[in-house]
This record gives structure tokens, sequence and C-alpha cells, in this order.
């Protein structure tokens, strides 16, 4: 059974994408929506977490909300993908179940 | 697929309800079905037709009752989290003795049997929160 994580929090300010990656099954999806897109840029502190735990989960960041905050999408860790809200549909319908971390 | 969804937080408090509704729109567009929509907590804010954002800024309640009366989507609001935020119908006003409603078009007011009952009808319930 794969589940579908959704972390709306940025990294940076609070612990939740914290606590999904801690506590997530290994072959889960996380999909990053709203402030946690934060967390899919190269180069913060903690794209090197996020690196490393990507060995046990595939990542997701949601596009528009790169946008909405002017965020660039060539500067997005290498292997997290970039997903419109019709791909978040589409990471809803492909996974058993999903968990939100709000 | 049949979806269902739980937003608890207010409007312009919190993307929550945006993400909600462009979800909801990017469903539907895939030929998905959305049931109900349950708002729990502020997310009761979400549907007062009171709400009169400035003309150049999106109006997320009217947003709601469209895409309801265009995809027959049932929004319901938590009648406990609605009496003690203000959001009340023509029946709740009349039988707390308040002057008036104020519910916007497309929403009813009940329990939460009703979030329970999507989560036994929806093939996926999906939370948006703060």
């Amino acid at each position: 059974m794969t589940m579908l994580h959704t972390v709306n929090k940025s990294p940076l300010d609070r612990n939740n994408l914290d606590s999904c990656m801690s506590m997530a099954k290994k072959g889960s999806k996380i999909l990053l929506i709203e402030d946690a897109v934060i967390g899919a840029m190269d180069n913060t502190a903690v794209a090197e977490k996020i690196k490393g735990a990507m060995n046990d989960f595939s990542f997701y960041v949601l596009g528009p909300d790169l946008q909405a905050r002017g965020l660039d999408e060539g500067k997005v860790i290498g292997g997290i993908n970039v997903v419109g809200y019709d791909g978040y549909v589409d990471l809803v319908t492909e996974t058993d179940n999903v968990q939100s971390w709000v | 697929m049949k979806f269902g969804l739980l937003v608890t937080t207010g409007p312009y408090q919190h993307q929550a309800s945006d993400t909600a509704l462009q979800y909801c729109r990017a469903a539907l567009e895939k030929g998905h079905e959305i049931m109900r929509v349950f708002f729990y907590n502020d997310g009761v804010n979400n549907g007062t037709r009171y709400t009169t954002p400035p003309q150049d800024d999106r109006n997320i309640v009217n947003a709601w009752s469209e895409l309801a009366k265009e995809h027959n989507i049932d929004l319901v609001i938590c009648v406990a989290a609605a009496q003690r935020r203000g959001i009340v119908d023509e029946g709740e006003a009349q039988r707390n003795g308040k002057d008036g409603d104020n519910i916007a078009e497309g929403f009813r007011i009940s329990g939460l049997g009703q979030l329970v009952e999507a989560g036994i009808e929806c093939d996926r319930v999906l939370t948006f929160g703060g």
C-alpha cells in the first residue's frame, strides 16, 4: 500500500516535513504544497536532508505554488518532480490513500 | 473517482481554501466527482455570503457557490463550528433568536455525520488546513 503525504508548511519554519520524513513508510510519495514548496529548492538549510530522504521516498512539488512565490523551477533539487494541480489529482488517484500533514 | 474534501481554515487567512478550490477544479476537469466539501473549525467562514473582498481580489465564497452549482457539489458547514462563529441559515437564526442569516448560496449546515459519510462513500477524503 502506497500513501501520498502532502506537506504545506515551510521546513525552514516548522517541523511537519521532518515529522513526515521520519515516520512515513519507505516507498511513500511526498508532495510539497503551499509554503512547503521552499523545501524543494536546492541550497537551503534542509536541502541535504531531503536529498538523503530521496532514497526512501519520491518527492513532488506543486509548480503553481513555486510560481506564486517567485521561486525558480530550475533551482529545484534534481529528482524532485514539479507537478501542476492535474498532477496532484493523479498522485491522489495513483496512491491508496492521502495523509495531510497540516 | 469520488472525492470528499475537509477544509479547516477560513478564506484569506491561509492558502488552504484556495488550494482546495484549485484541487476541485483540476479533479473535475479530469472527470472525477467531488461528492462533498465539509467545512470544519474556522473553515466554516468559507460559507458566509457577507464576505466582500476588494473588487480586484478573488471572491472565495462566491467561487465555492459557483463551483457547487455547476457541478452539484454538496457544501456542508459543521453546525457546532458555525454557531461559535456566527454562521447561520434561516432555521438556525430562528432557533437561536438571531435577526438574520448569512449562509452563502449552495452551502448547508449539518453535523459531523456528513464528514463520516463522505469517508465511507468517497474513494478518497483529502484534508486542507492551516
